[in-house]
């Protein structure tokens, strides 16, 4: 993880688990003291953005940078002037959670200037039980039309293939195996595997090196 | 099929084009967007035809016409805009058409927000249009269930003739679930003779309409009609219960509400009390005798839902006094907690164990 560049792109497919994989990630590097800031800026979504759970992580010394018009259901794509604080200054590991489909990386269009290459991290979260990416082909179709959108060039593939709750081990495998061909294919790395932390033990030995264990922050105890 | 992942909004459309639907006309709002675009996405490729009407009147009455030529089709939107369509879903049902009708459901009143609520039970089970008519009412708990009740709701539509409606809640629409597309096995359906196909010079006219000139008439249809409702009552009332026989206190709710009070019985379980649910899948036909299985010293019955009250009018028919009735809501989009409703039923408890 210390290999990754201070500003960190988090897109993918729609309902792929971004922001379940940037809240992740953000408390990864707040428990190790970093300086995290945490930009929401899915304009795509309404419900189960991370900036809903802006006050457990603020708890965490995380700054949460959501839209500049404060309400839950706001139904229009408000960016806050904020998102630039943690682009500027460098002290900040900047996480920026997007909006899924090339529809939701049209706001990184915005701040094209601050990602030159060498100094941004853009990665793809590839969910391989969502009908639409379970297919290399189907997955190059995304990610080509995102780096599209974005102007950014993906740097990184995250393999988060899940069921949430009933997520088993063969759904880790076979998002691990689909993640490679992908990779192989397109020469995009493979960054981390996500699990969920009860199933790291259970995994296979060649998965075990990039695994990034997870908790499900915006899953409700009710919640499958 | 195997499992996939699926948003509650993308998996209804889903199921209805694996149940044979092919049309849909729709006019967009939040938090139902998803469908429009998965129709919109999806239906050309099996030969189905997607309009974004110019508004939801318009929508409905599109679905009247396709559905008066013996099509299946659907529609879906949120409540304000549902509160648009009530003119054509009464028209729908004075003239027998069926077609499904999707709501999921945002805080009110007007246009209200649109964070989850289950402020449109009047409205769906009320009639919310003129006119003495019922819809098959169908309420989803979770993503899955939500791909099996669309498809029952367009075979059920079918054999009554009658609109259905899935009614959900913002939460199930938008929620990420696993789901599975199981064998759709079609009960064995009445060929739709009155369909306005055309009559080939062989037959006389089929008319399609829900005008009657004549009072006589009027009241024969309307008769008939209400023969049709009684044998939806007696065949169609769905309900998933546990637990009520010999509970101290039984809980009722339906939708995502449900879900949050069975993961409350749990709770409350573990610390020794005896708590019982009533689930209603069908919220037309009502499931009233469900409630006679709760025992008379019942401590009371607490309905929960996200609005201020209104299953609990049905609960209180159904319990016709003989055991309290208890309420507790959150509206505007809040969504209640397990903790919430686990609190509101010691109180009903009243400390004694």
């Amino acid at each position: 993880m210390n290999n990754d560049k201070r500003i960190k792109i988090i897109i993918g497919h729609y309902g792929s688990g971004k922001t379940e994989f940037s809240i992740n990630y953000a408390v990864k590097l707040a428990k190790e003291n970093k300086k995290v800031a945490l930009v929401d800026l899915d304009v795509v979504n309404l419900y189960f953005r991370s900036r809903e759970k802006a006050e457990i992580l603020e708890d965490m010394g995380i700054k949460v940078i959501g839209s500049s018009i404060k309400a839950s259901a706001l139904d229009i794509p408000a960016i806050s002037a904020d998102v630039l604080t943690p682009l500027q200054d460098k002290s900040y590991e900047a996480i920026m959670d997007i909006g899924g489909d090339p529809a939701g990386a049209r706001t990184l269009g915005r701040y094209h200037n601050y990602f030159q290459e060498g100094n941004y991290d853009m990665f793809f979260v590839l969910n391989a039980n969502r009908p639409e990416t379970q297919t290399v082909e189907k997955v190059m179709e995304y990610m080509t039309k995102i780096e599209d959108t974005s102007r950014a060039k993906i740097t990184g593939i995250i393999s988060n293939t899940h069921l949430l709750k009933s997520t088993t081990v063969d759904d880790v495998v076979k998002g691990y195996q689909l993640s490679k061909e992908v990779s192989k294919v397109t020469n995009v790395p493979l960054r981390y595997i996500t699990v969920l932390e009860e199933l790291v033990p259970k995994l296979p030995k060649e998965i075990q090196e990039i695994v990034f264990p997870i908790k499900l922050y915006m899953r409700e105890e009710w919640m499958l | 099929m195997a499992k996939v992942l699926m948003k509650g909004n993308e998996a209804l459309g889903a199921a209805a084009i694996a149940a044979g639907c092919k049309y849909f006309f729709g006019y967009p709002i939040t938090p139902q967007n998803e469908v429009p675009e998965y129709m919109s996405k999806e239906l050309p490729k099996v030969g189905g035809v997607f309009i974004q009407a110019e508004s939801e009147v318009a929508a409905i009455n599109m679905v009247y016409g396709a559905a008066g030529a013996g099509a299946r089709v659907m529609t879906s939107s949120s409540s304000p805009g549902v509160a648009l369509k009530q003119e054509g879903i009464s028209y729908c049902a004075g003239a027998e058409l069926p077609c499904v009708i999707v709501n999921i459901m945002r805080g009110g009143p007007g246009l209200g927000g649109i964070q989850p609520s289950q402020t449109d039970y009047f409205q769906a089970t009320r009639g919310g249009g003129n006119g003495d008519y019922r819809l098959l009412v169908l309420a989803p708990a979770n993503v899955q269930e939500l791909v099996d009740l669309v498809m029952l709701g367009f075979d059920k539509a079918d054999e009554y003739r009658n609109p259905v409606m899935i009614l959900g809640d913002g939460m199930i629409g938008q929620m990420m679930e696993p789901v599975e597309f199981k064998d759709n096995n079609n009960q064995e359906l009445p060929e739709k003779t009155w369909a306005t196909v055309g009559t080939k010079g062989e037959r006389k006219p089929n008319v399609v309409n829900s005008l009657y000139l004549d009072a006589e008439d009027l009241e024969n249809h309307n008769t008939r009609l209400q023969e049709k409702y009684a044998k939806m009552k007696a065949n169609e009332t769905r309900v998933e219960s546990y637990n009520i026989e010999d509970a101290d206190v039984v809980i009722t709710a339906y939708g995502t509400t449900s879900r949050i009070a069975k993961t409350a019985i749990a709770k409350l379980e573990k610390e020794g009390y005896k708590v019982g649910l009533i689930r209603p899948i069908t919220l037309w036909p009502y499931p009233y005798d469900e409630f006679s299985k709760i025992k008379d010293d019942c401590k009371g019955v607490l309905t929960v839902e996200m609005n201020t009250g209104q299953m609990l009018e049905d609960v209180k028919l159904a319990l016709n006094g003989r055991v309290p009735a208890y309420f507790y809501g959150r509206t505007g989009g809040m969504v209640p907690t397990p903790e919430e409703i686990v609190e509101k039923v010691k109180e009903i408890y009243g400390g004694d164990r």
